[in-house]
C-alpha cells in the first residue's frame, strides 16, 4: 500500500514552494501569455492543497473543490485568452504594462 | 518506501517544470514546461489515490488548456523570446523575488508548525475502495448541487464571451505614433450588417 509513507506536510510544503513560484511569475514576467501561465501554477498549487487535505480528512469535499477549481480554470483561461488575443492583434507584441490603460 | 520516491521525483519535475514557465524567455517553452508540472501533480493525485481528478488533469489541463495556450502563441506568433534583460521597473525584480520568498517561507512555516485539525466528515466520508469516481459524483449532484448549477452557468457565459472576444473588426492599431510591426494577413471578415449599422450611426 502507497498510503502514509510521506507526511501530508512534505505535500503542503511542496504546494506552498509551488505557489510562490507561480507568485514570482506573475510578478516578474511581462508577457501576458506568460503570466497566465504562472496563474495556472498557483491554481494547481492549491489543487494539490486541496487534495492533501482531503486526504489526510478523509474527506471528499476536497476532491469536489479541486473538479470545480479546474472548471473555472478553464473558463478563466478562455475568457483571458480571448482578451488577450483580441488585444495583440492590434498590438502585437505588446506587455502588461502597454495595456494598463484598459483601453483600445 | 514508494510513495518517498514518487513523490521525491514528481516533485523535482514539478519545481523544474515551474522554475522552467518562469525563466523561460520563449514562450512555447514555458508552455512545455507547464505540461510538465501538471504531470507531476497528476502522479501526486495518483500517489494521493485521487485517481478520477489525476485522469481529469491530465485531460482538461495538459489536454485543452496547455493546447490553448499553444495555439494563441503560434496563432499570434509570439513565439519570439522576450528580452529578460532590462528592468523595465527598477527594482522591481529584486522585490518580487523577495515578496515570493517571503511567501514560501511564511507557508511552509505555517505547515510545520501547525497540526491538522477538523472533524472527520460524516456524509462526505472517503472511503478508499479505488471508486471515488461515484463519491466525487454523489457529492456534486447533493451537496454541492447548486455550486454545479452556477458552474454550467459560468461555463455558457465562458462559451458565449469567448465568441463574442473573437467576432472584432479590424480597426485601427492605437497609439499610431508607435513603431508596431504589422501581422500577417489577420484580417476577420464582418458581415455586412454589421457594416451598415456601423455607416447609420
Amino acid at each position: 500500500m502507497l498510503l502514509a509513507a510521506v507526511s501530508s506536510g512534505w505535500y503542503l510544503s511542496l504546494a506552498a514552494l509551488l505557489f510562490s513560484i507561480g507568485a514570482l511569475g506573475v510578478m516578474v514576467r511581462r508577457n501576458p501569455l506568460v503570466m497566465f501561465m504562472c496563474v495556472e501554477l498557483m491554481l494547481n498549487a492549491v489543487n494539490l492543497t486541496f487534495v492533501t487535505f482531503a486526504r489526510e480528512l478523509d474527506d471528499v469535499g476536497g476532491q469536489v473543490v479541486v473538479f470545480f477549481v479546474l472548471v473555472v480554470a478553464a473558463a478563466e483561461v478562455v475568457i483571458g485568452l480571448g482578451i488577450i488575443v483580441s488585444i495583440l492583434r492590434r498590438r502585437p507584441l505588446a506587455t502588461a504594462d502597454d495595456v494598463s490603460l484598459l483601453r483600445g | 518506501m514508494v510513495e518517498a520516491v514518487v513523490f521525491g521525483v514528481a516533485a523535482v519535475i514539478i519545481l523544474g517544470g515551474a522554475v522552467g514557465v518562469v525563466v523561460n524567455r520563449n514562450a512555447v517553452h514555458a508552455a512545455l514546461s507547464l505540461v510538465a508540472t501538471l504531470f507531476g501533480i497528476a502522479v501526486l493525485f495518483v500517489a494521493q489515490e485521487a485517481n478520477f481528478l489525476a485522469a481529469v488533469q491530465v485531460i482538461v489541463y495538459a489536454g485543452a488548456i496547455v493546447v490553448l495556450f499553444l495555439f494563441v502563441i503560434m496563432l499570434l506568433g509570439v513565439d519570439t523570446s522576450e528580452n529578460l534583460d532590462t528592468d523595465p521597473l527598477v527594482g522591481q525584480r529584486p522585490a518580487a523575488v523577495v515578496v515570493s520568498l517571503l511567501t514560501a517561507a511564511g507557508l511552509i512555516a505555517v505547515v510545520v508548525t501547525s497540526t491538522v485539525t477538523g472533524i472527520p466528515a460524516a456524509s462526505a466520508r472517503w472511503v478508499r475502495d479505488g471508486d471515488d469516481i461515484s463519491q466525487i459524483g454523489r457529492l456534486l449532484f447533493t451537496d454541492y448541487l447548486f455550486a454545479f448549477e452556477i458552474t454550467s452557468l459560468l461555463l455558457v457565459i465562458a462559451v458565449v464571451g469567448a465568441v463574442l472576444l473573437a467576432r472584432t473588426k479590424p480597426g485601427d492599431q492605437i497609439d499610431e505614433d508607435e513603431d508596431v510591426p504589422e501581422l500577417h494577413s489577420d484580417e476577420v471578415p464582418v458581415d455586412d450588417a454589421a457594416e451598415e449599422e456601423e455607416a447609420k450611426s
